[in-house]
């Protein structure tokens, strides 16, 4: 059996790209059906990262801006988890992306005017490799909420962004992790982009006290999910052909 | 007793959001915090072919250029090759097939230099068109969409293309193809991605 192509995305449980409460979607959502394609080998394979790519210390946002023994102002969290595909095996050796505020809602973005303070210690970006069991972890503050112009009084939940790669085009993926108990979740037009509530759940990190550190780090996990593909059975072709 | 399919779902996606650049394109962005940004060196040093610039606008249904995308690029080299293990045959050293890019913020235009693709074989019988996949994400894009870049000088190829073959409406397909152009003396493709309205660029869902 050879890997065969990747299975079609749910677009029913996917976000549509037009979801009108969340306002900026309206003016850049496609309105044609896109074309459904089988992948192809341009699909199928993707970019390739190495250990050469980035550095040991790209994952901790503790230390990777901070100024020799000072450390950023917020909660100090482990994020932690594995990437795995949908037919429940690991994705290892993929690269993963995270940016984030810091922990008054602010991001280090020039376009980011938000009453917050940086935080001369926080840059909040952050990038590692999967290992070979698809796991990965960075060290990091947990995000503050901060509000955005959508309604006039809307405010994101604390949230960290993510990328992957996986490995194929077909599998890129962003998206945006929250935390438990947050009860802004529920109330975000951009989380409530996503129809199905199970598939927001699969959103929300969830706490994570067997891997916390006593006395310094506290533990969230959040597994990721990239798209599988079957194994060729059957060669899919008209007879004789 | 029911019978489970145990099939995990994938992970839903969200927008970029406008913050994009911290975390893909720091350097980009305007700080400098990781050694080495990836994505900004598509084709590298020792590829073959031709050398062209690939440049562009994302367009909203307003008319308006988006300021906040970061588009990404994956191709095969002169030759047909992917650089990954999927791919049967071996690219350039230093050629790697993948870019990334963010608009100007005040223009919103975006470019790449690169090498142009060869036909790329599907399997062992389909014969594909030169072409770049693009990926593009930004605020207001809840999942990242997919097009295709073809080239619009490659005629013959375009035409017994299988994926543009797909896309019934023939006036369609035009949105997908690059125009070729010359600037001091080098080859630049024009490739504007229009979001809506009549001439909307064809997206795929692959
Ligand atoms: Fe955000």
């Amino acid at each position: 059996m050879k890997p065969g192509p990747y299975n079609q995305r749910d677009r029913q449980w996917q976000p549509a790209a037009l979801t009108p409460d969340y306002k900026t979607s309206v003016s850049r959502s496609p309105q044609y059906s896109m074309i459904s394609l089988e992948t192809t080998v341009s699909e199928v394979t993707g970019p390739v990262f190495g250990h050469n790519d980035i550095d040991p210390l790209d994952r901790d946002l503790l230390g990777n801006f901070a100024k020799p023994g000072e450390s950023p102002i917020g909660e100090r969290i482990i994020l932690h988890g594995r990437v795995l595909d949908e037919n429940a095996k690991p994705v290892p050796n993929t690269l993963v992306e995270i940016w984030q505020a810091n922990a008054g809602g602010r991001y280090r973005h020039r376009k980011d005017t938000y009453l917050a303070p940086i935080d001369p210690n926080f840059g909040g970006c952050g990038r590692t490799l999967t290992d070979k069991e698809g796991y990965y972890y960075f060290r990091t503050v947990k995000p503050g909420a901060y509000p955005w112009r959508n309604w006039v009084n809307s405010w994101r939940p604390a949230h960290v962004h993510i990328s992957i790669f996986g490995s194929a085009f077909a599998q890129r993926l962003i998206t945006q992790c929250y935390f438990e108990g947050d009860p802004l979740i529920a109330k975000c037009p951009i989380v409530n982009t996503i129809p199905d509530s199970e598939a927001i759940e699969q959103l929300i990190a969830r706490l994570d006290l067997n891997a916390t550190l006593p006395l310094d780090t506290i533990a969230y996990k959040l597994d990721i999910v990239l798209r599988g593909r079957r194994s060729t059975l059957f060669e899919n072709r008209p007879e004789g052909n | 007793m029911r019978q489970h399919l145990d099939y995990l779902k994938e992970t839903p996606s969200q927008t970029a959001g406008p913050y994009v650049h911290i975390g893909l394109a720091p350097g980009a962005a305007g700080f400098e915090i990781y050694k080495q940004e990836l994505g900004r060196d598509i084709a590298g040093p020792n590829a073959a072919g031709e050398r062209i610039r690939v440049e562009g606008r994302v367009i909203d249904g307003m008319g308006s250029p988006i300021k906040d995308v970061l588009l990404e690029a994956w191709q095969a080299n002169a030759n047909g090759i992917y650089a990954h293990p999927e791919s049967e045959g071996d690219v350039e050293d230093g050629f790697r097939g993948w870019g990334r890019v963010i608009t100007n913020f005040e223009t919103g235009e975006w470019g790449f230099d690169t090498v142009k693709p060869g036909c790329v074989t599907d399997g062992n019988s389909s014969v594909m068109a030169p072409h770049v996949s693009l990926w593009i994400v930004a605020r207001g894009i809840n999942i990242g969409l997919h097009t295709r870049l073809y080239f619009e000088d490659e005629r013959d190829a375009n035409a017994r293309d299988p994926v543009l073959n797909l896309i019934e409406w023939e006036h369609r397909r035009a949105t997908l193809f690059a125009k070729r152009g010359e600037r001091d003396g080098k080859t630049v493709y024009r490739f504007d991605i229009k979001l809506q309205g009549e001439d909307e660029t064809v997206f795929f869902d692959i």
